[in-house]
């Protein structure tokens, strides 16, 4: 493609940068030896200690021991292992019951179907008109037989952030373990599993600028947690494969270069993309929290038009957005987040994502909102909805 | 690019043609609803001498193929007859596009359905109908196939939530298998009611919820 291409869909994939892809090539062109133990060759032990070392600034990152963190293939895999996981080493003695909420992205949401079809119970949890779940209706859900509590650190759609510290409470109170998808807000927002009563904890590199096909999962010490995907005795013997080494490299370079600094930026492109979008365009409404909310995530509803009609106008100016509407999804189902904070089809079908990154500018914001007036202006004008005589 | 869409879909898309409303049209349709992601008007004006369609525009509220349907059908039945007109169907208002993918379908498919209907209706306003045949519990049922749930993105009727019709002298029934405070019910008995109405024999109409 040779114009220049805005991309504002960060939480899908990022670029990666440079300096990770720098990190990480060693390792596929000089240090490609499998992991191995001190008793083998040396650049499979140079190659063990590259991977502790991974292992150590992950789990450093997120205020845990080296012993507690697995790489997985993603944040998929994590969420799948923390789900059937405990459910495999639980099920049979504590309880077949599990909670989750009603807006999880599909790694949490379909393994609880999947357990469900295993016989299995799950409870998924309403949320509010911005997303947060009510912690009394949380512990009312808590029965004697239930096993896991997962519910999200940030929404993947609309950027709302849980009380994931008093979820956590709740949940130690009741002897129930605890797991938080933490894939879009890891190195985004501050998570101490120190101090933060969580048990399981997904994250994923993909979100950072980081390469695609490799995440984590936290495990808290003495968590019980079944084998499932079964081979040799890599990652504490709880993940069988050969290690991703260049991928786990490349994972703990990415979240190095994360800063307090970017998570500012992102953080004012985003208020400054919402604030204009709602100024300057009517009949507009943010999806989510106003501020408890992903530094990087903007999600708002264009009314009486639809969502596919304006990312491909966006994508025809050089911008790269995404929408909850059915009509851009293969499975034509409109976003069962936006249904789950009470909005309606309409709502869903003009919901348009912004997420920022690394490369984004404020001049991009400022541009994109120039085109967005006039592409909702000129669809509109095509639109049976929202005039007065309709 | 490979965009799913041919270029002129695409051109249909950005530059959509006859778009708008018809002051006071001889013929109209509304397809669809925002409920179900898709919405079409179609307004026509007809030559009455001729029996041609003088004048058509339509609006959308829709993807890129609902919007590029409603601009091509628009070129194909402008000029032409009533009973040419009525014969344009999905597979050649797709042809006249290049193609759409199949997933597409039920989103321009609307747009055809709309022109259908906005003949439909100006030959129901002008006494056209040849012949008139009562409304039966099956008439009412094609109908009801146009109504959307909104929950399943499908009809009524192919969704189950049509539990009961009856006929019965001009008085139709209609019973939905929702509560009556579910958050879709006005909008589906307005839906049901557009669709019902318009009905030649039809006198009387009501729409009942389970619960």
């Amino acid at each position: 493609m040779d114009r220049k291409q805005v991309y504002l869909d960060n939480s899908a994939a990022t670029r990666m940068d440079e300096r990770v892809l720098e990190a990480m090539t060693p390792y596929f062109l000089d240090k490609y030896a499998v992991a191995t133990s001190e008793f083998a060759y040396s650049q499979g032990i140079e190659v063990r200690e590259a991977l502790d070392g991974a292992r150590e600034s992950l789990a450093k990152a997120l205020g845990a021991e080296a012993g507690e963190f697995i790489f997985t293939s993603g944040d998929t895999e994590s969420s799948n292992i923390a789900l059937k996981g405990v459910a495999l080493a639980l099920g049979n003695t504590k309880g077949k019951h599990l909670i989750v909420s009603k807006i999880e992205d599909f790694p949490v949401l379909n393994s609880a179907k999947a357990l469900e079809k295993q016989g299995f119970q799950v409870t998924y949890l309403d949320v509010d008109g911005e997303g947060i779940i009510d912690l009394e209706k949380l512990k009312a859900a808590i029965r004697d037989n239930t096993i896991l509590v997962s519910i999200q650190h940030a929404n993947q759609e609309i950027g709302t952030i849980q009380d994931i510290e008093a979820i956590g409470r709740i949940c130690r109170e009741k002897g129930v373990l605890f797991h938080t998808d933490a894939t879009h807000s890891f190195t985004r927002v501050p998570l101490d599993v120190g101090k933060i009563p969580v048990d399981l904890v997904t994250v994923a590199a993909h979100t950072i600028h980081g390469p695609k096909g490799i995440g984590g999962l936290y495990i808290r010490q003495g968590t019980k947690l079944a084998k499932w995907v079964d081979g040799g005795f890599q990652e504490f013997d709880l993940r069988a494969g050969l290690e991703n080494v260049p991928g786990a490299i490349g994972f703990a370079r990415s979240i190095e270069l994360v800063t307090k600094k970017e998570n500012e930026r992102l953080r004012s492109m985003r208020d400054r993309i919402i604030d204009r979008i709602l100024n300057e365009i009517q009949n507009t409404t943010l999806n989510g929290h106003r501020t408890k909310r992903l530094p990087q995530n903007a999600n708002i509803s264009f009314h009486y038009i639809e969502g596919e009609s304006i990312t491909l106008h966006l994508d025809m100016h050089g911008f790269a957005v995404s929408t909850g509407s059915a009509c851009f999804s293969k499975s034509l189902e409109g976003s069962h987040v936006i249904f789950g904070i009470g909005g309606d089809h309409e709502r869903a079908h003009g919901s348009i994502r912004f997420t920022f990154g690394r490369y984004n500018t404020m001049e991009d914001v400022d541009n994109i909102v120039r085109t967005l007036a006039e592409i909702v202006k000129e669809l509109r004008s095509i639109s049976p909805l929202g005039k007065d005589n309709n | 690019m490979a965009l799913p869409y041919t270029e002129t879909v695409l051109e249909h898309f950005r530059h959509p043609r006859n778009v708008g409303k018809i002051e006071n049209p001889d013929g109209k349709a509304i397809e669809g609803s925002p409920a179900c992601g898709d919405m079409v008007s179609v307004y026509i004006s007809v030559d009455s001498k001729t029996n041609t369609i003088s004048d058509i525009k339509f609006e959308s509220y829709g993807c890129a193929s609902n919007i590029a349907t409603g601009s091509i059908i628009t070129e194909l039945a402008k000029g032409k007859t009533l009973d040419e007109a009525k014969k344009i169907d999905w597979k050649e208002a797709a042809e006249a596009l290049g193609g759409l993918p199949k997933i597409k379908v039920h989103c321009s498919v609307l747009a055809v359905e709309g022109l259908r209907s906005a003949i439909e209706n100006y030959e129901e306003r002008h006494g056209l109908v040849k012949e008139r045949k009562p409304t039966t519990v099956e008439t009412v049922r094609k109908r009801l196939r146009k109504v959307m749930n909104p929950m399943a993105g499908l009809d009524l009727v192919r969704t189950n939530l049509v539990k009961d019709v009856e006929v019965k002298e001009g008085a139709v029934r209609v019973v939905i298998d929702l509560p009556s405070n579910h958050q879709f019910a006005p909008a589906i008995k307005g839906e049901i009611t557009e669709k019902i109405e318009p009905l030649w024999d039809v006198k009387e109409l009501k729409v009942e919820f389970t619960g």
